[in-house]
């Protein structure tokens, strides 16, 4: 199990390096620049700017030093467009709050998703299924930047009941409308997955043995086809987890919760290249750590997968 | 001798704020309501409350807020006494001497001295501060100026100077007319050394901030909310009656209106296309307004500019065939005023000069448009092919479509729709890369001069590429005219002729505000140079 997780290991470094590298110099490609606005400015203020962010350097030593920042002090370097802040402090402002609304509509998503699917598939046919898979692709159709405002004009506009947006540390009148609209569509996505795998599951040879062993349906669900069935829904969970807890540009803009979000897009229109690199970092370790993990468990579950 | 400039207005100003009011009643007379706050909408997080650093629109209103500078202005844009009472100008015009009150205090009880502005406006010009307002010293005429900009000089040979504690004096290159004006720019605020040298680029942080304004941040939450809340050491701060201003950052204007309907906001932006229902349904809370920007169409006119543009009568035709009544009455419907000129009505001191064209009937624009194109060699049967660039946005869209209309049904050509993301856009235009471009332009201060040097062959932002020696010479001698309007009115009737920029229509600034906010809100303020401490709230 060591040497498998040293194996993996020794692949995200250097995909880590690679995503970094090919990063940067994407974002150089882009037209335009930070500074780049309606007013263009004068030749000597630009330059005085540039001097000051060492932006004048070759694109390859801007790279250098940047990463050298993030080895040896570990700074993400400043933010152009918001200029009483650094990365380091965006992200430490946002992630708690992604992190939070993410983490919840994780477990959300999970539960929810969890017990619909089992649910529909042990009730295969039945009216519990149909409401099942009705309600989880409507919910995979309805995009959350149609359904966030919807639940803003129904629980802000006329029942009154929650506040239409912003974070206030994270109360809860403030994190349900983020959580609905964030976990709706993994949530159906989960169920989705959980079914269509546990009808297999039960289909399959050991279920018929465990039947014809006369054993109570709970046993055969709980304790013999419940692992095999989490098999492919893990694998999805990795990716999910991460894609919640870094927060959703739809979400932040919407529900003005302040999370980082916000930035994955905005960062990219204004060129704000130490912000855009500091997240893709974020993002990018954060997905290949947990895929990491994903497949720790998976050989944890399926002891097939480590040989 | 000086020229005493300790004028009546400024007396006028001072007696009428004098009185302390009666304890609930508003300035107008009304009566007010309990509740003092202020909560409004902004679309995106400010860049900085650095008065040096700042340079966005919804950060330069908190730093109006909480720091006060020479002057301020009134509802209507005029000079009024900030941390000045009043200055005196030396007979040629080129050194201001200002007179600082002595009530004058910093948020921690600090006095505030000339040196502070000193301190400030070299902050502002030292390349080491990287302002991206840097220019603005240049724009004010202050003495060395472009000099300490390039690195040539220190900061401290630039021409301000504090003779006392109370007494600015400012050397210019040569005489600005305006310079006054500019003292209202948050960009000439004085900024605390003693807190920027402790605690460097955080000193802007709330728990850090001292500031001399009639506020105090109190709160900011990145993306979400700043507070700023009555400071007790402001001198004024008996007649300030709003207690507390929140902005919050709510990027989507349709979750902003539904927040604004449920109670939340006192002020917001009504959603696009929706002003000629809002202004029937809620008519109290519609506020429209002027505002000091233009709306146009560039057309490149540079060397790389392909040949057909360098006709000056093609670009007359497409000028003269958009019908801009319709794009202000069916297209935009916000109450836009069409435009004929650059320099929009409602900049101080600036008189709309008579072009032909604006004085015709569309009907016979269309005529001769077309009259110029046949002459240009162009016609239904042997049509013009053009390539219009936009910026991403749904507005821009559609005028852009009812334009290429407009063009082809008059003129037969065709027209090809590109639109660009705002930075590659910029970019495009920019190196004059393009045909014909959207453009719009707002003010930077309230004198024409700050749209008419758009069209100076030197001027970074003349993305037309157009270049007149006639109009550089009469741009040039108005700096220094007590009255610059028959040379703004030689300029405007040339660019009119020459066209290298269609204008399209004036803006209009528009809100959906609280109807208790409406009566306190400077809709005259051409700037909306809006000062949170003039605002109030009147009883239901």
């Amino acid at each position: 199990m060591l040497s498998f997780i040293l194996r993996r290991l020794a692949v995200a470094i250097p995909t880590l390096l690679v995503l970094v590298v090919a990063s940067f110099y994407l974002m150089q490609f882009a037209p335009g620049g930070p500074f780049t606005s309606e007013r263009p400015l004068p030749p000597q203020v630009l330059a005085n700017i540039e001097a000051k962010y060492g932006l004048n350097e070759p694109t390859w030593k801007q790279l250098v030093n940047y990463v050298g920042g993030i080895l040896t002090e570990f700074d993400f370097g400043p933010s152009y467009k918001y200029k009483d802040r650094t990365v380091n402090d965006i992200i430490a402002q946002g992630f708690p709050v992604t992190l939070k609304y993410g983490s919840i509509s994780f477990v959300v998503a999970i539960l929810v998703g969890g017990i619909l699917g089992i649910a529909a598939a042990v009730r295969q046919n039945s009216w519990l299924d149909y409401f099942a898979v009705g309600l989880t692709i409507g919910a995979q159709v309805l995009p959350n930047f149609v359904m966030a405002p919807i639940l803003i004009l129904i629980f802000t506009l006329w029942l009154g009941w929650l506040p239409g947006g912003g974070w206030n540390g994270g109360q809860w009148q403030y994190l349900v409308m983020p959580v609905i609209a964030l976990s709706t569509s993994y949530m159906a996505s989960i169920a989705r997955l959980t079914r269509s795998s546990m009808l297999e599951v039960l289909r399959s040879n050991f279920i018929r043995t465990a039947r014809a062993k006369g054993l109570p349906n709970h046993v055969i669900i709980w304790r013999h086809a419940l692992k095999p069935t989490l098999l492919p829904v893990v694998s999805y969970l990795g990716p999910a987890f991460v894609g919640m807890v870094t927060g959703s540009f739809i979400i932040d803009s919407i529900f003005s919760t302040g999370g980082i979000g916000y930035f994955y897009v905005n960062a990219a229109f204004n060129r704000d290249y130490a912000v855009m690199m500091g997240l893709t970092i974020l993002l990018g370790s954060m997905t290949i750590l947990f895929n990491m993990l994903v497949d720790i468990l998976y050989a944890w579950i399926d002891p097939k997968i480590r040989l | 001798m000086n020229i005493s400039l300790k004028s009546a207005l400024f007396a006028t100003a001072l007696a009428l704020a004098s009185p302390a009011l009666a304890a609930g009643t508003a300035p107008n007379g009304m009566p007010l309501a309990d509740d003092q706050t202020f909560t409004y909408r902004v679309l995106d997080e400010h860049s900085s409350v650095d008065p040096q650093i700042v340079e966005d629109v919804s950060g330069s209103e908190i730093v109006r807020d909480l720091f006060e500078g020479l002057f301020n202005q009134d509802r209507k844009g005029n000079l009024v006494p900030g941390v000045a009472t009043s200055y005196d100008v030396s007979d040629d015009k080129t050194v201001y001497t200002f007179h600082l009150r002595d009530n004058a205090k910093w948020s921690d009880g600090t006095p505030v001295t000339a040196g502070d502005f000193v301190y400030a406006w070299q902050r502002l010009a030292d390349p080491e501060t990287a302002s991206p307002y840097q220019w603005f010293i240049e724009i004010m005429g202050v003495k060395n100026g472009s000099a300490v900009m390039a690195g040539d000089m220190p900061p401290s040979e630039l021409g301000v100077k504090a003779i006392d504690d109370h007494t600015l004096e400012v050397t210019l290159e040569a005489p600005r007319p305006y310079f006054p004006l500019t003292t209202t720019h948050a960009s000439t605020f004085p900024s605390p050394k003693w807190v920027i040298d402790k605690w460097g680029a955080d000193w802007t942080k709330p728990e850090h901030i001292v500031s001399n304004g009639a506020y105090v941040l109190t709160e900011h939450v990145p993306q979400e909310r700043s507070v700023r809340e009555r400071n007790p050491m402001y001198w004024d701060n008996e007649h300030t009656i709003i207690d507390k201003v929140t902005a919050l950052v709510i990027n989507d204007e349709n979750v902003a209106f539904t927040r604004f309907k449920a109670g939340e906001l006192d002020r917001t932006e009504i959603p696009t296309g929706q002003y000629p229902v809002l202004k029937k349904e809620m008519p109290e809370a519609t506020v429209v307004f002027p505002r000091l920007c233009t709306y146009y169409y560039t057309i490149n006119v540079s060397d790389s500019a392909p040949e057909f543009l360098k006709d000056k009568r093609v670009r007359q035709a497409l000028s003269y065939a958009i019908d801009r009544d319709i794009i202000v009455n069916n297209v935009t419907q916000g109450g836009q005023i069409p435009a004929y000129t650059f320099t929009p009505a409602a900049t101080a001191n600036f008189e709309v000069p008579t072009v032909d064209y604006a004085t015709w009937t569309q009907q016979e624009r269309n005529t001769k448009a077309m009259e110029l194109m046949a002459e240009a060699g162009y016609g239904k049967d042997h049509p013009l092919d053009l390539t219009l660039i936009y910026n991403t946005s749904e507005g821009h869209k559609k005028i852009a479509i009812a334009i290429s209309q407009m063009w082809k049904q008059t003129l037969g050509v065709n027209v090809t729709l590109e639109n660009q993301e705002w930075k590659t856009f910029l970019q495009t235009r920019g190196n004059k890369d393009y045909e014909v471009a959207r453009a719009g332009w707002c003010g930077d201060y309230n004198e024409a001069s700050t749209f008419l040097d758009l069209v100076d062959t030197d001027s970074g932002y003349n993305d037309a590429g157009y270049s007149n020696p006639e109009v550089d010479r009469l741009l040039a001698e108005a700096k220094t005219m007590d009255n610059p309007q028959p040379n703004y009115t030689k300029v405007e009737q040339i660019i009119a002729d020459d066209m290298p920029i269609i204008p399209i229509y004036h803006y209009t600034g528009n809100y959906l505000m609280n109807p208790q906010l409406v009566p306190s809100w400077p809709v005259e303020n051409v700037e909306q140079n809006w000062y949170s401490k003039d605002l109030y709230k009147v009883a239901k």
